[in-house]
């Protein structure tokens, strides 16, 4: 391929095209071709394409791009000699210029803004009240015909949620343990506690980092799981396919989900303490610490009411981790990239909730003095 | 046609937000009817269905299955009304989770208080009319798309509806499994009675078994008649379209 520019006389400018126009060819083309009309735009351009032999989808793009370059400047561009098959195809590339007039975005001023982002949050708001509203209603209805629940699925959220979490759990609670007491141990050392530790650790799993590491964990694995579960079957036009066959989509899909995830997590994050405590032991026990001395601390540090108040608020955090994550499925659009947004936001969504949740916990239970 | 229409739509209008998808929607459809809803793409058939099988509400207008308004029916009326109706999505929907006998039991132990058995029996029988009764055990995954549009039909007629909608059945397929298709919706429509409604813009499948068919452009109708009759129509645009040419 090559090419030849010249000034014909002070108004007219000659490109000469001959060989290939091709994709290779044109790459290297482009940017001296144009530059050349751009620099000093010529008042006539004559693209002489007679000897070009072969004209692709680059090639056409090209001649196109000067003879645009050439009309924004209200200047005129004639190609000649273009064969017949290659001119073919810069007619319907012409016919393809349909002016696409831009979707103009109106200009909102800021007390709208305000408005419309408002109006979302009070819509997001009345749909959760809403969905938690149907859920409840769900929840008493198979509390009163337990035939109704779909127990294979629950059985399947059973698994899904608690044994197959299991190691992830347990790690993390052993990890946390062994991290909290050697990290307090050179602080307590100072004062000659160090046995107190069993008391901070042991206190701090029960009360506070049990209930809420557990459901982080399930925040992460299981609400975005529910979401992307049912955000696919939504996809698929299933839950449409329940809707017409008359079956209730919260009752079949979301309720065995959020009974299994309620009913499992209290088991988590009993098993997350014990292993926290093993780690905490293991850290004792290297101080020079008895497993009798280690237990006897524990059995003085905490009591019942600790351990009561953790696990209600694990079985709260459960149900919101799954119906947060069942509600996002539900409100999955049908997009490309819905799922992937739902589970987003079902995990983002969940430890907000944990979060103001824990609050709430915490306040309630100063009151309560548990 | 002396009888009794069996769907009526009347006066019907759709509207996402602004934009009107539907608007001034007229037709009867009568029982035993093979019904079809063509047009291009982007003309609103997916949109009507979904007005017809309550899905998606109507900006105005009514919409009458078997006597019943679904436009105006409350909840319990509308599961009342769709347990008249069964529905073929595009895809098919099946659920990954269930084999092929479970998908079609599934409205049948959901629904109705029969005893296993019997439900098995009727499944069985669902699936053997659609000829898929060796492959009741296998899971959606494990058979070929055709396969999976004849247990979503199987899974539709379970509870033997009066009238099938059909969204594009033969979207996906391959010719001969596409006449397949065709050729049991004929069988059903002879035998059983049930009355089609099929969203299609398949010309071979239209005229294999398309009794009528309206003709969607721009949420409206603009042709309505028997296949064979429109092609040959005094619109140039439902004429092209009917002879596979370029509109």
């Amino acid at each position: 391929m090559s090419f030849q520019i010249e000034q014909q006389d002070a108004n007219t400018l000659n490109i000469i095209f001959s060989g290939r126009l091709d994709m290779d060819s044109v790459a290297k083309l482009w940017q001296p071709c144009l530059s050349a009309i751009k620099q000093k735009p010529p008042r006539k351009l004559l693209i002489d394409a007679e000897n070009v032999d072969y004209c692709d989808g680059a090639g056409i793009a090209l001649l196109q791009a000067l003879q645009m370059q050439q009309m924004t400047g209200k200047n005129s561009c004639t190609i000649n000699g273009l064969k017949q098959d290659f001119k073919n195809l810069l007619i319907e590339k012409e016919q393809q210029q349909i002016k696409v007039e831009a979707k103009s975005s109106p200009k909102h001023r800021l007390l709208e803004n305000l408005g419309r982002i408002g109006y979302g949050v009070a819509q997001d708001l009345r749909n959760n009240i809403v969905f938690l509203g149907i859920l409840a209603d769900q929840l008493c209805f198979v509390c009163l015909r337990p035939s109704k629940i779909r127990w294979i699925d629950f059985w399947k959220a059973m698994e899904d949620v608690g044994p197959r979490a299991f190691p992830i759990v347990a790690l993390i609670g052993f990890l946390i343990g062994l991290i909290s007491t050697f990290q307090a141990a050179p602080s307590f050392g100072q004062f000659g506690a160090q046995i107190l530790m069993v008391n901070l650790v042991g206190l701090g799993l029960v009360r506070e980092m049990g209930p809420l590491l557990t459901a982080v964990l399930l925040a992460g694995r299981t609400s975005s799981a529910f979401a992307a579960e049912i955000g696919t079957m939504k996809i698929n036009q299933e839950i449409n396919a329940l809707n017409t066959m008359g079956i209730n989509p919260i009752r079949f899909l979301v309720i065995p989900r959020i009974l299994a995830t309620m009913i499992i997590t209290p088991f988590l994050e009993v098993f997350l303490i014990i292993f926290g405590l093993l780690g905490c032991f293991a850290v004792m026990s290297s101080l020079g610490y008895s497993w009798d001395a280690f237990i006897h601390q524990l059995n003085q540090a905490i009591k019942l009411q600790d351990y009561i108040g953790g696990l209600i608020k694990v079985f709260v955090f459960g149900w919101v981790i799954a119906g947060v994550g069942c509600l996002n499925g539900l409100k999955t659009t049908f997009d490309a990239q819905a799922v992937g947004r739902s589970t987003t936001k079902a995990v983002v969504s969940s430890l907000i909730m944990l979060v103001i949740l824990d609050g709430i916990f915490a306040i309630v239970y100063y009151i309560l003095g548990i | 046609m002396n009888k009794k229409p069996i769907i009526q739509v009347e006066n019907v209008a759709t509207r996402y937000d602004q934009k009107i998808v539907l608007e001034d929607v007229n037709f009867e459809v009568y029982p035993g009817e093979v019904f079809i809803i063509s047009g291009v793409s982007g003309c609103g058939k997916t949109t009507l269905l979904n007005n017809m099988i309550g899905l998606l509400e109507t900006f105005s207008g009514n919409i009458i299955l078997d006597g019943d308004s679904i436009v105006y029916a409350n909840e319990v009326r509308r599961l009342f009304i769709l347990r008249k109706v069964g529905v073929l999505y595009q895809g098919g929907a099946l659920f990954g989770s269930l084999s092929l006998l479970e998908n079609v039991q599934l409205p049948l132990k959901e629904l109705t208080t029969l005893p296993d058995d019997a439900i098995a029996a009727i499944a069985h029988n669902k699936l053997k009319m659609v000829g898929l009764d060796n492959f009741s055990n296998y899971m959606p995954a494990e058979v070929s798309g055709g396969m999976q549009k004849r247990t979503a039909i199987a899974r539709a007629m379970a509870l033997d509806p009066k009238i099938l909608f059909l969204d594009e059945p033969s979207a996906g397929l391959d010719p001969s499994t596409s006449a397949e298709l065709d050729q049991i919706i004929i069988n059903l429509s002879k035998t059983l009675g049930i009355t089609f409604v099929i969203i299609s813009h398949d010309l071979s499948s239209i005229y294999r078994i398309g009794q009528r068919v309206i003709f969607l452009h721009q949420g409206r109708i603009i042709a309505e008649g028997p296949p064979e009759v429109l092609r040959s129509h005094q619109n140039p645009m439902v004429e092209r379209f009917f002879n596979r040419k370029p509109i």
